[in-house]
């Protein structure tokens, strides 16, 4: 393969990734266990972090290990070389920043069982080179990561008027009053059903004017 | 060590909040997937509901019995994650050929779903909040029976509601899981109505 055809695929699987065939607003999944920490920015970055981490390592290790997976047992392997990358994550969280760990709670553990690590790797990672798969898994865990970032700055500022901790002019004076169901659960769902609405709107309204898909 | 008594009301506490006012999926997010991709009719949503609970309320006893038993006197904690996901993997593994030997019929109604259930967070969820809030063996009954209930309440009433949904005129971009995560945003706004149920 020429560079120049190389150079092509992977812009692909970078735009697939981040807009094309989003994680969350296309795909819909793994939405489970992070809806919760999108009440502060901060939450959600570390938990971001430790997503992209995962999704592109794991995808990573399953190409690597591709030609010497048995058909029938690799949703098993699969899980093992995601919860070894998570166990990472959650005991250096604990080590490192014991707060964090404390606030995130059960749901750094839970990413073993988001269903983009496990959709990334079984459709990507497990039939392709180990490159690609790393592009692949880093950039779909980015495309959900920018989505949760966006719904997480709504819910902070409206919820708390801050912002990772700051206060924000407006929203924290006393001319704001707060929405604090934003911080709570139906706060998640409904901002993630308008961000969804918003994006597949946009999608649908470039596709129609004729922009290539 | 506290009464069985004591215990057992404190199990049945835990057991109707983790129904209501703490439901799994409406509160704590889990099993969002299977949720939007299975409460489509009301009949598939009635056998994933049952077959959730049954294998949450097996999987977390038996999870509880291993880390207190096994892990903790080996000092072996941080393994955890993996021992439970594969407790599960294997206990789902299991259910599924028990029940084609044994029961095609019940194979026929739950069997497909079993697989899923591998993947669901709400089951290893569970597990990890039953040891974050560190619920004893009693308790762990009464709270994983409820969360599976809580669970299978939720998909049922929604897949009610989606059902009606597919004669109605929804715009373009909120079709599938948009407006399925609005519904679920509402039927929240509603589970919060039962709040103070237990504050007495």
């Amino acid at each position: 393969m020429s560079p120049r055809t190389k150079q092509n695929r992977s812009m692909k699987l970078i735009q697939d990734g981040l807009w094309r065939n989003n994680p969350i607003f296309v795909q819909v999944l793994g939405i489970c266990s992070t809806l919760a920490v999108t009440n502060l920015v901060l939450n959600t970055v570390v938990m971001c972090v430790a997503l992209v981490w995962t999704v592109a390592m794991s995808s990573l290790t399953v190409s690597l290990l591709r030609n010497y997976t048995p058909r029938n047992v690799r949703m098993m392997v699969e899980t093992l070389i995601i919860a070894f990358y998570v166990i990472l994550v959650d005991q250096g969280l604990k080590a490192y920043w014991p707060e964090m760990s404390e606030n995130l709670g059960a749901y750094v553990g839970l990413i073993i069982t988001n269903c983009i690590v496990m959709g990334r790797t079984e459709a990507y990672g497990m039939n392709n080179p180990p490159a690609g798969a790393f592009i692949d898994g880093a950039f779909n865990a980015l495309g959900y990561s920018f989505v949760l970032l966006i719904i997480a700055i709504v819910r902070e500022a409206l919820g708390m008027g801050t912002l990772l901790g700051y206060q924000l002019p407006f929203f924290s004076s006393q001319y704001w009053d707060k929405w604090i169901i934003m911080v709570m659960p139906p706060g998640a769902f409904f901002m993630l059903a308008m961000v969804t609405w918003m994006f597949k709107s946009m999608q649908i309204r470039l596709g129609s004017q004729g922009v290539k898909k | 060590m506290e009464g069985i008594a004591a215990q057992s009301w404190q199990a049945f506490v835990v057991c109707i909040s983790a129904v209501f006012t703490q439901n799994v999926l409406l509160s704590y997010f889990l099993g969002m997937c299977s949720f939007l991709a299975v409460s489509r009719q009301v009949k598939a949503a009635m056998g994933l509901g049952a077959a959730v609970t049954f294998v949450m309320v097996s999987t977390c006893l038996l999870n509880w019995i291993i880390y207190y038993h096994v892990l903790v006197p080996m000092g072996l904690e941080y393994f955890r994650l993996i021992i439970f996901i594969i407790v599960i993997a294997a206990f789902v593994q299991f259910v599924e050929m028990v029940i084609e030997r044994y029961s095609p019929v019940l194979y026929q109604t739950l069997g497909i779903f079993l697989p899923l259930i591998t993947v669901n967070c709400a089951i290893l969820g569970a597990g990890l909040f039953m040891l974050i809030r560190q619920y004893s063996f009693i308790v762990t009954i009464g709270y994983s029976l409820g969360s599976g209930l809580g669970w299978w309440l939720a998909i049922l009433a929604m897949a009610g509601i989606r059902q009606k949904l597919a004669v109605s005129r929804i715009p373009a971009g909120l079709q599938g899981p948009g407006i399925a995560l609005l519904i679920a945003g509402m039927m929240a706004l509603g589970f919060i109505g039962f709040t103070g149920v237990l504050a007495g």
